[in-house]
């Protein structure tokens, strides 16, 4: 504080002639206007609803089905643990090509391990997340220390992961993996309140799940008002009030539909579990730390966040071994859920995971993008490919509609960010 | 008398969301006059401009536009090009890698089915070249000649395209002293052969000696024009008109209290970073003292950047020997963090490629240097933030209708605010300021001066870089000379005069040929 205090000092002798631009009055305006202004941050969101309910209607109600719906997070959960990294490394400026190739080649050294050499599974996942760590960071190491370009960097990664990956797994498919490595992706919370759906008299109803939804809606509500409050008590609360009260309905509805879903079926996927704990730390790491925010200044302006005292070097590096050590994860998750390693397994997931961070609205440039935006535009992925599957669209129309809504989400935000400029 | 305008814009209303830039701008342009265009930052003489030009089309803005006696409705800058109105950036749009010839003809290359023909393209550039004074082979790359050159080979390729009205913005804001007077020679030269010229510049003895007409718009309004006669009311009464009000001082006293040495630099020399054998900065020993300002003083290119970048945590050049005292200890500044803690601050010269991140907002950008004074085990502080923008917004006035906008959407004068909010706020012992007032309108420079005036009467010091030397010698208790990498000469505020300065400089100068020779 007292640095404050002496520089309260500083006051021109033209003091506070700045007069009413000073404070921006705010006055009243209506939804409309305020959706028409924050048209890039719930964009893709409304997109993906429209996405769901489109698909829901042309598929009479099977994509919402609670089983196609806990299948449609297994799917996609690799993907959306990838997406969380690379988030932080596009952000940073940067790109992360090897992910797909890295992929494959942590899940050949998990079933190299746990398969053929027998090692317990809590010793193998450890020892194939620290490779992860040390890829990243190999990567990172030419990134940050030599200015190599990323993009040939991890371009040479891609190669040399995929190169290996079919030579430890010698060209064949090694499988199946014990039980208990397979619950990483294929397993469920069990419910530890059995006697809830007896007494309701639901014959298959997992309280947990549905439970859990409640938590988080309280939770996400509760942060919603708090941070409504500071932003009104500092003045700077622009959100029509009926908007405010609307968006929150929408969302709890959403959880409490998606926790009901899932509680009539199996329960909550474990898988969904560490997505969620991933998402929760990332976004918090991305909004609210010192560590976030300077991940997004060398995005924003490399020179200048050097010039400010921040160690850019380091910090391009921790963004790529992070990266490394996500994909090893979403590696094992893959694995787990084939239930084999095999030579191709990864192959293209880096443009799936590049796409959805791109459609969640982060800049080609850096220094622009949001964690939540990449995990929706994930999923604006995951539905499509859902849908499409279940209407019988083939391979071949599926992967023309997904390039053609990555070119219009990049479009429709390069658009309204003119539209603001 | 009506026949002698070329251009008038009536009654211009340009609105952006939540500011009114341009409200009912008047101006009136004649025949082969020279049209000075004066405001502060922000003021709104580039929007002016952009409208005139078509970079906002025909029906984003009210009023009318009335060229040689015409309605124009321009929906581009291709139409207005096509009518002889050329603008000329501050930021020269040249590609760097290409010859003069192929820069001056981008786009309107003169080629039969697609094919270029070079000889002629050639031989055209010569004329053009020689039309504007330049001695420079068509075929020269354009990153091999200086600014000074590089601005009259943009102007060879308005001429290229038949200019009749010639914009300017800046024109004289990255040259040296001879260069902007060649310049400006040219400017007059092309206003006899008819070219009528519109020129934004802050540079008022420069407005004096070439402009025939001054406009002066002020907060979106015109305030006056008037015609350049009688110089010596001319200067005051632009400053008043842009600012609204009397300047008659330009440097704000301050009663200096020179306290204990704070910084002190110990032969220090540094070395190109690619070309190691090169020595940039050489045997150099400075010291600054607690409530001190002290300045350097020197051309472009003797080092005075380069030497306050080494200083600042390496961040230029290579094998660095000497060593920097603060407080009279041996003071670790091999990194900028370190730097930082040690306790200095570095204002560069390019505010917006080195001191900000444009596209923050002006909250993000005022803590980036101290995150750890708004946060709590890496967890930040939002409100805390928030208050700290505030707090200095409100001090440091810098004018932005919240501190959410971002850097980028903010004028040169207010983006240096926000660029010392940032230094200010990691609490500096000693600041560097590298052209603290570059490219900055007089009021706002007042202000900047209010504030280094402030952060020496803190009893902080003050190491300041200037090509400006009235600005030197108004602001410094000590001034440093700088020639080609060291220190030729200290005054103190008594001796310093530009005179004197240039002497030392000339003087380096024979000593260095006497060696060469």
């Amino acid at each position: 504080m007292s640095t404050l205090d002496q520089n309260e000092a500083i006051v021109t002798p033209m003091d506070e002639a700045a007069g009413p631009a000073d404070t921006e009055t705010v006055g009243k305006i209506s939804i409309g206007q305020y959706l028409s202004d924050h048209i890039r941050t719930y964009g893709m969101l409304i997109a993906l609803i429209v996405i769901m309910v489109f698909f829901t209607y042309m598929t009479d109600g099977t994509l919402m089905r609670p089983v196609n719906l806990t299948n449609l997070f297994l799917q996609n959960s690799y993907i959306i643990i990838m997406a969380v990294g690379m988030l932080l490394v596009i952000v940073a400026g940067h790109i992360d090509l090897s992910v797909g190739s890295v992929v494959g080649f942590i899940g050949g050294l998990s079933a190299l391990l746990i398969v053929q050499w027998d090692w317990p599974v809590p010793l193998a996942v450890l020892v194939c997340l620290l490779t992860g760590l040390a890829i990243g960071a190999a990567q990172g190491y030419w990134v940050a220390y030599w200015k190599i370009p990323s993009f040939i960097v991890t371009l040479a990664g891609m190669l040399v992961f995929a190169g290996l990956t079919i030579w430890l797994l010698d060209g064949q498919s090694i499988g199946p993996f014990p039980r208990n490595f397979q619950l990483l992706s294929t397993g469920f919370v069990p419910d530890p309140f059995p006697f809830v759906a007896e007494a309701l008299g639901l014959r298959r109803f997992n309280t947990l799940a549905f439970l859990i939804g409640l938590v988080l809606s309280v939770a996400i509500v509760a942060l919603a008002i708090r941070a409504r409050r500071r932003h009104a008590a500092f003045g700077t609360e622009d959100e029509p009030f009926s908007f405010f009260i609307g968006r929150n309905v929408l969302v709890v509805a959403g959880i409490m539909y998606v926790a009901w879903l899932l509680a009539t079926f199996r329960g909550l996927p474990n898988v969904l579990i560490t997505m969620g704990i991933l998402i929760v730390i990332y976004t918090f790491l991305t909004n609210a730390t010192t560590l976030g925010r300077r991940i997004y200044a060398i995005g924003g302006n490399e020179k200048a966040a050097k010039l400010s005292g921040i160690r850019t070097d380091r910090l391009t590096f921790l963004t790529f071994a992070n990266m490394g050590m996500l994909s090893a994860l979403a590696g094992l998750v893959f694995a787990a859920r084939l239930n084999s390693a095999t030579p191709g397994a990864g192959r293209g997931f880096e443009l799936d995971v590049i796409a959805a961070v791109f459609i969640g609205g982060a800049s080609m440039s850096g220094g622009v993008g949001t964690v939540v935006g990449a995990v929706v535009g994930a999923f604006i992925m995951g539905v499509m490919n859902n849908g499409m599957s279940i209407l019988g669209i083939g391979i071949d129309w599926q992967q023309v509609i997904k390039g053609l809504v990555l070119l219009a989400a990049v479009i429709f935000d390069v658009y309204n960010k003119q539209k603001v400029a | 008398m009506h026949d002698d305008i070329i251009l008038e814009m009536r009654g211009i209303t340009k609105t952006f969301p939540g500011v009114k830039a341009l409200d009912d701008v008047n101006l009136q342009v004649r025949r082969h006059e020279i049209h000075a265009l004066c405001g502060e930052n922000g003021a709104g003489k580039s929007t002016l401009m952009k409208v005139l030009s078509g970079v906002y089309p025909h029906g984003t803005y009210d009023g009318s536009i009335l060229y040689d006696g015409e309605e124009m409705r321009f929906s581009s800058i291709r139409e207005s090009e096509q009518q002889g109105i050329i603008i000329i950036h501050q930021e020269l749009a040249l590609v760097p890698i290409l010859s003069i010839a192929e820069n001056i003809f981008l786009g309107n290359e003169i080629a039969k089915r697609g094919v270029i023909d070079w000889h002629e393209m050639w031989k055209q550039t010569e004329v053009l070249l020689n039309r504007v004074g330049l001695k420079e082979k068509p075929q020269t790359r354009v990153d091999q000649i200086g600014v000074g050159k590089q601005q009259l080979v943009e102007i060879a390729k308005a001429l290229s395209k038949d200019v009749k009205l010639l914009i300017l913005d800046e024109p004289t804001a990255a040259l040296q002293e001879k260069d902007a007077e060649t310049l400006l020679k040219l400017m007059r030269e092309l206003r006899d052969r008819g070219i009528t010229c519109i020129m934004i510049s802050h540079k008022l003895n420069e407005i004096a000696e070439v402009a025939d007409n001054i406009t002066v718009i002020r907060d979106g309004h015109t305030v006056s024009t008037m015609p350049s006669d009688r110089r010596e009311v001319l200067e005051n009464r632009i400053i008043r008109d842009m600012v609204g009000r009397d300047l008659n001082n330009r440097y704000p006293a301050r009663a200096s209290h020179i306290g204990e040495t704070l910084l002190e630099v110990q032969d220090w020399s540094v070395r190109h970073p690619i070309q190691t054998d090169r020595t940039i900065i050489n045997d150099v020993n400075l010291n600054v003292r607690a409530g001190e300002v002290v300045g350097i003083a020197g051309l472009m290119g003797s080092g005075r950047t380069e030497l306050a970048m080494s200083i600042f945590g390496r961040s230029w050049g290579g094998g660095q020997t000497g060593n920097v005292l603060i407080d009279g200890k041996m003071a670790d500044v091999s990194t900028v963090p370190r730097a930082i803690d040690a306790g200095l601050a570095y204002v560069t010269e390019d505010r917006k490629s080195l001191g900000l991140i444009l596209d923050e907002t002006i909250v993000k950008n005022t803590t980036l240097a101290a995150l750890p004074k708004i946060s709590r085990r890496g967890v930040l502080d939002d409100t805390r933030e928030r208050h700290v923008a505030e707090d200095y917004r409100r001090q440091l006035r810098t004018r932005t209708p919240s501190v959410f906008q971002k850097a980028g959407n903010l004028s040169g004068g207010n983006q240096q605010k926000v660029v010392l909010a940032k230094w200010l706020f990691s609490d500096p012992k000693v600041l560097i300021l590298d052209e603290p007032t570059r490219g900055i309108d007089v009021g706002a420079k007042f202000e900047i001066y209010n504030i280094i005036n402030e952060l020496a009467g803190q009893g902080r010091g003050v190491l300041m870089i200037s090509s400006e030397m009235p600005e030197l010698l108004g602001m410094c208790d000590r001034i440093y000379v700088m020639n080609e990498g060291r220190f030729v000469g200290e005054l103190t505020r008594e001796q310093a005069s530009q005179e004197r300065i240039m002497e030392a400089i000339i003087n380096a100068e024979k000593v260095n040929n006497h060696v060469d020779a």
